[in-house]
């Protein structure tokens, strides 16, 4: 056993924090270093194990990126296609890592890897930009990944400057860089948890803090980036709102005599806010009210249950509700059948106005009409540009019109609420991630 | 419990995260799916799952016949699996009132539809077959797998709902992207999906839950007096399957699996590991992967399970 082992071995024993996992994605395009500072965090916090590491030697030399790209067309062309998940932990925590493609073609699979992430970070090529220019440009996919996360609500963002040791001045680099990044992150509102520079390819700052020659490296006194993600939040239940729960499965006591407890059980996870016992529920789509009559955590024994987790619920009366209906806090929603909404198309087929599609919201399915394509949007800007179509991996304002009426809050407000997805009928392709406006 | 108690705190907080996903998922299962199955080997992964399933729906109750797993277990037999591990498979199946189903890899050798290419050739790769086989016999439309991202790079690819087509392929390339925890279950005729609750968590992960909820497992997870062989820097079992080969001598070693799968292809390590807890602090301190250590059929290429994947193998 090495000597980071068993001080791990001995921190997860005897417990130090309390922090949950973080799950957070790194962005950044094609040669940015993306798969190197991946490998540099699993290779630096020895998630790597030896079988795997002999695995990636390719004469004599380690090729970090070869770590994470598991799929043999990903190898052949040196590209990562699909989100992949990786897993380390410190004394201090776990983390999930949702690796994400760079390419603008494959923006779905980030989208895909954002809308449950915790944190991002923006990985940022040093070699690319004009450093020695105080009014220096940056890279469109550094301000299409960030607009990208904010967009998603990305609870954290955080910028890493890479490749610092291949720039003549790192210091004046650094300085240059970051002044443009908070620029850019105040004019488009992104809010920025930090901004640090590294170096994936020679592990400075990464996980291991400047390097032995140079303590303060780039004029930099701050936190390694692995410091930094270990002190990030979880993203927080949406407990403040009022209750709101999708119905995902019905527990039926048909054969049961016993109706004291209640003779059907809706379990599902608490979207926002909480449910406990007495409290009244009002039911959508049918409109019909009950009190609650039971409440059960997600492992059956009787407690209150907050936004995230899975609850439980018994009525006091026998009332019409099945997978994809709604108890909801009384007089605190209204339903729709008009949604004004961002989307990110993921379809290989564009988006044409007109056409029908699945759309599915908690557990509820309805059919969506897109009635009119409002404005397409410049990933690079998110300025909005006249279309009459959506093509693959765009991003657009749409108006959709539903078969029935569901109840939802604006993205900005609750990422459970706001959510949905778009099927295509034929193919059933997921075609599109909807954000409500 | 209180905290300063609980020698697990931080795991504890991760681990509840993780049985609530994983009980999210097996629930959306069984309301979504007409004819799901969870495949149940009897080993630590499958056990796993089997506990967040029984906190999920509870026990069965033998008067009313209510409550209790809502979808059969599914096992597919080489027919090499070793006797501690079938034996507590079908102990665990009873004493939850589970339904269990097995299909075996030799009814498919007696039918045809599995030849292998010499008599000793291994059958773990053959039970796709079997696999398919018993999907198209019982019609299953999800079938829920205790397979982790952390132990193959193929894995970490895959959705938790992963679609298979109707010949049970995985097409890592036109995969449905996985959004929130809204997850697009549509299936066409014959498509079927396969199912990860367990994702997410890692083999430190299971063993920390193994350990927490006093999860009992076959014998041979724990450290036993085993006669083995060195061979390729795998510790391969001396058994009628696996026999010593010319000039080689058998050594009686103290080993515990970390994996248990088909005989011809799973090695022990070595271990004094005699609880959940020695574990936990081996898991730290391995250097070498759950898989690496173990299995000889996964060094063949650096794409194998990714091609088997793609041939409907789990």
């Amino acid at each position: 056993m090495n000597a980071t082992t068993s001080i791990a071995a001995t921190a997860l024993s005897t417990g130090a924090t309390a922090l949950s996992a973080l799950k957070f994605i790194t962005c950044g395009s094609v040669d940015d270093g993306k798969s190197t500072l991946i490998g540099r965090l699993l290779v630096d916090t020895k998630a790597v194990l030896q079988d795997h590491l002999a695995g990636v030697q390719r004469q004599g030399e380690t090729d970090l990126a070869l770590l994470t790209d598991g799929l043999s067309a990903e190898r052949e062309q040196g590209i990562t296609i699909d989100v992949a998940y990786r897993y380390f932990n410190t004394e201090d925590r776990k983390f999930i890592i949702g690796d994400a493609p760079g390419h603008e073609q494959y923006t779905r699979n980030m989208v895909t890897a954002a809308s449950s992430a915790d944190a991002a970070v923006v990985l940022v090529d040093a070699t690319k930009l004009d450093w020695k220019n105080a009014a220096l440009e940056l890279l469109p996919q550094t301000r299409r990944h960030s607009l990208l996360c904010h967009l998603l609500r990305v609870p954290s963002i955080v910028f890493a400057i890479n490749k610092l040791d291949a720039v003549e001045d790192s210091c004046l680099a650094f300085a240059h860089i970051s002044a443009a990044l908070n620029s850019f992150a105040a004019a488009a509102e992104i809010p920025v948890k930090a901004i640090v520079p590294i170096s994936a390819l020679k592990g400075w700052n990464v996980v291991e803090a400047g390097h032995s020659e140079n303590p303060d490296w780039c004029n930099y006194t701050g936190p390694t980036l692995l410091q930094i993600l270990e002190q990030l939040p979880s993203t927080p239940a949406e407990v403040e709102q009022p209750f709101a729960f999708p119905v995902q499965w019905v527990e039926k006591f048909s054969a049961s005599s016993d109706t004291s407890q209640g003779r059907r059980v809706f379990w599902g996870r608490v979207a926002t806010g909480q449910v406990a016992v007495g409290q009244e529920i009002r039911i959508l789509p049918s409109g019909q009210t009950a009190t609650v009559a039971q409440v059960l955590d997600h492992a059956r024994n009787p407690k209150n249950v907050l936004a995230g987790n899975s609850a439980g619920i018994t009525l006091d009366r026998e009332v019409d509700v099945s997978r994809g209906d709604w108890l909801l806090a009384p007089g605190q929603f209204e339903a729709s059948r008009e949604i004004s909404a961002t989307v990110a198309w993921m379809d290989d087929e564009p988006l044409v106005a007109g056409r029908v599609y699945w759309a599915l919201h908690g557990h509820r399915w309805v059919k969506a009409k897109v009635k009119r394509i409002v404005h397409k949007l410049d990933i690079n800007t998110l300025a909005e540009e006249d279309a009459t179509e959506l093509p693959p991996n765009a991003i657009g304002h749409v108006e959709l019109a539903l078969q029935e009426a569901i109840a939802t809050r604006p993205y900005t407000q609750s990422r459970s609420l706001g959510a949905l997805v778009l099927v295509d009928t034929a193919s059933h392709k997921t075609s599109a991630a909807v954000l409500v406006r | 419990m209180n905290s300063q108690a609980n020698p697990h705190h931080l795991s504890n907080t991760h681990l509840d995260a993780l049985e609530e996903e994983t009980i999210f998922i097996l629930r959306e299962v069984a309301a979504v799916f007409e004819r799901p199955t969870l495949l149940f080997s009897g080993g630590k992964d499958s056990l796993v799952l089997l506990k967040c399933a029984e906190k999920a729906f509870g026990a069965k109750n033998v008067a009313t016949g209510s409550g209790g797993i809502p979808y059969p277990l599914l096992m597919i037999d080489t027919g090499h699996n070793f006797h501690e591990v079938t034996d507590f498979r079908d102990f665990r199946a009873q004493e939850l009132g589970a339904e269990l189903i097995v299909r075996n890899v030799e009814d498919s050798m007696k039918r045809g539809t599995v030849r292998l290419a010499h008599p000793g050739e291994s059958r773990n790769v053959h039970q796709s077959v079997t696999l398919l086989e018993a999907i198209e016999e019982f019609r299953f439309d999800a079938l829920i797998g205790g397979a982790r991202r952390d132990e193959e790079k193929a894995r970490a690819k895959e959705r938790i709902f992963s679609h298979r087509d109707s010949f049970g392929q995985w097409q890592p390339k036109a995969q449905r992207p996985e959004l929130w925890t809204l997850f697009n279950t549509r299936l066409q005729p014959g498509e079927h999906f396969r199912v990860f609750p367990i994702s997410n968590w890692t083999e430190l992960d299971v063993w920390q839950y193994i350990e927490r909820e006093k999860i009992a497992l076959p014998s041979l997870y724990y450290t036993h007096k085993r006669e083995v062989v060195e061979r390729k820097g795998l510790l391969v079992p001396v058994t009628e399957l696996t026999p010593l080969k010319a000039g080689e001598t058998a050594e009686l070693r103290d080993v515990r699996f970390r994996t248990v799968g088909d005989i011809t292809c799973t090695c022990p390590v070595d271990s004094f590991a005699a609880t959940a807890a020695d574990i936990v602090i081996e898991t730290l301190a391995a250097d070498v992967s759950e898989r690496g250590a173990t299995r000889m059929d996964d060094k063949t290429s650096e794409a194998s399970m990714e091609k088997r994947k793609k041939d409907g193998y789990f």
